[in-house]
């Protein structure tokens, strides 16, 4: 085993995401089955090797992409909070940050 | 109900023969019929597919250009974002969201003409290879019914491949349109990495995510990528390179002396009848005048590990938005803002989208940031390298798509590991940006269809549609 449950807690915390117990039990061995397959990449020699962080071609002209920094109408603020579980005054509710 | 093509609808049209209403109806109540079997769809849009054809019946009784795809039934994957209509990527944190904007994607086809049907089931936020990880139901496979039609996009396949659609739109992160489109027996297309815009796509993977179409044949899918591909302001990835007309330069397709390149490493690991009907297809394309040569991808074993440590890195961030705050589903079980938070992803999300979240965060945090995502990330490298030295030496790849045909509903599903070796054919081409597709080849004895895959290089798509073409009439 790589991890321990303690692990998969902390990476939950980190994630913001509540787990129950049994899911935690199911996510440590399926991280654990997952994490074997990801550590072959510990054996592959990348001596001198660039990593890729996007799909970059050759030709400047196609990755020219930098739009004019023009003054464009956003969304509607009625728009914008209209998927909102909670919303007044025109803005997102969220539950109290400060304690009195 | 006539299985119809652009073509057909485009001549039909302009035969009078009928009208994009009555074409429209046809598939309406086509779809509303066969869903049940399927559970391809989530919703249909009668009002706006009614609204878009009665557009092009009046711009043709006017004379007016009406143009590329006038009256074509298309289904759209619920990743995709249209104004106004329910877009749930497969989830129940979006169950309720109505977006604010179409999807360029989307914005072009129905500037074409196009007339959209409905919302197509997926996998939740595209995580998945049977369409067994949606919020709604699994998606039946219409050629099987008690298989998986593939997945993610499998609702936009059994669409296509039902012919309630003619055409329909997937996502494809890392084999998304190509694996379901082999399952189902219809065309899948992967464009170049920023040929389609990504405006409007609910974000996995930011640097692997793709639209692409559906189709029952090539010319079909050529005629839609024509119409969504090129430079979109509003996708600071997507490539200005003009884009052809790609139907038309199907009308020549001749192929001879065409190289093509089979994989000795996908080779060794394809067995059964998938193998045999690549080999049939490789034998075709000989007889068709191509030269067919072994080439080497050296490093395809190390690709799973490389697309699982990118794919669930990009999308721990990607999907750290679902807050319960903006939009989507929020837990009415909380006290303080952290509490909401954890509670709404923890009802909000499915079993697979917290196994990539939890994966990807575990990648990205502090002490193994070099040791899985840099690492990936030059591993990567070196598998965009195995294709470039390989267009140096043919015009094509062609290869299986999946390692096996359909597998039955539940069969896979408590094995992650396994579902995810099955991607094995289709990530190479999705870690490189390269054009790929998958193109029917025959079916196993029991009458499930294989698919040939055919890839080519960065901004070859035409290359690529004539091969497909030529071996889709010979």
């Amino acid at each position: 085993m790589r991890l321990t449950e303690k692990d998969v807690r902390y990476v939950a915390a980190l994630a913001n995401l509540n787990l129950t117990d049994e899911e935690t039990g199911r996510m440590l061995h399926d991280l654990d089955g997952i994490l074997a397959q990801m550590d072959t990449l510990a054996g592959i020699d990348t001596e001198g090797i660039e990593p890729m962080a996007q799909v970059l071609f050759g030709d400047a002209d196609e990755t020219a992409t930098l739009r004019a920094d023009l003054e464009r109408p956003t969304l509607e603020n009625e728009v914008a909070l209209g998927n909102a579980a909670l919303s007044g005054n025109g803005y997102f509710k969220v539950p109290r940050v400060i304690e009195r | 109900m006539t299985l119809h093509t652009i073509t057909s609808i485009r001549d039909g049209l302009r035969a009078r023969q009928f009208s994009a209403v009555e074409i429209a109806r046809e598939a309406l109540e086509f779809a509303e019929r066969e869903n049940p079997k399927t559970n391809a769809y989530l919703m249909l849009s009668p009002e706006r597919a009614l609204a878009a054809a009665a557009e092009v019946d009046r711009k043709l009784a006017a004379g007016e250009d009406v143009g590329a795809l006038a009256g074509v039934p298309i289904a759209v994957k619920d990743v995709i974002l249209t104004k106004g209509l329910r877009s749930t990527c497969g989830s129940k944190m979006l169950e309720h969201y109505i977006p604010p904007y179409d999807a360029t994607a989307v914005a072009r086809i129905e500037s074409a003409g196009g007339v959209l049907i409905g919302k197509t089931n997926c996998d939740e936020f595209a995580m998945g290879s049977s369409n067994e990880n949606s919020f709604f139901g699994p998606v039946r496979n219409p050629v099987a019914l008690d298989r998986v039609p593939g997945g993610s996009s499998g609702g936009s396949a059994a669409a296509v491949a039902q012919g309630t659609a003619v055409v329909s739109l997937g996502s494809d992160t890392g084999g998304s349109i190509r694996q379901p489109a082999s399952f189902c027996g219809v065309v899948g297309v992967t464009p170049t990495y920023g040929r389609v815009s990504r405006y409007g796509l609910v974000a996995f993977a930011s640097s692997l995510d793709h639209i692409g179409p559906f189709a029952r044949n090539v010319r079909d899918a050529a005629t839609v990528m024509s119409v969504m591909a090129g430079r979109d302001p509003m996708d600071s990835t997507s490539a200005a390179a003009p884009v052809p007309d790609y139907a038309a330069g199907l009308n020549d397709c001749d192929v001879r002396g065409m190289k093509i390149g089979l994989p000795v490493e996908y080779m060794k690991h394809a067995t059964g009848e998938t193998a045999d009907r690549i080999h049939d297809a490789v034998a075709k394309y000989g007889r068709m005048g191509c030269e067919v040569r072994d080439i080497s991808l050296p490093s395809t074993d190390f690709a799973i590990a490389t697309y699982y440590v990118i794919c669930t890195a990009e999308a721990s961030a990607n999907l750290a938005r679902f807050d319960g705050v903006r939009y989507g589903y929020r837990s009415a079980a909380s006290g303080t803002l952290s509490e909401m938070y954890r509670n709404t992803r923890g009802e909000g999300f499915g079993a697979e989208v917290k196994r990539r979240i939890m994966l990807g965060t575990y990648v990205l945090s502090h002490g193994y940031y070099d040791a899985y995502y840099l690492k990936a990330q030059k591993v990567r490298a070196m598998i965009a390298r195995d294709f470039t030295n390989a267009f140096q030496q043919v015009d094509a790849v062609v290869a299986p798509v999946s390692p096996y045909p359909a597998f039955r509903i539940g069969e896979k599903v408590n094995d992650p590991v396994a579902m995810y070796l099955s991607d094995i054919y289709t990530i190479t081409g999705s870690l490189a940006g390269i054009p790929c597709m998958s193109v029917p080849c025959g079916t196993t004895a029991e009458g499930l269809p294989v698919g040939l895959q055919i890839l080519c290089n960065h901004f070859e798509e035409q290359k690529m549609f004539r091969l497909a073409h030529a071996f889709e009439n010979s």
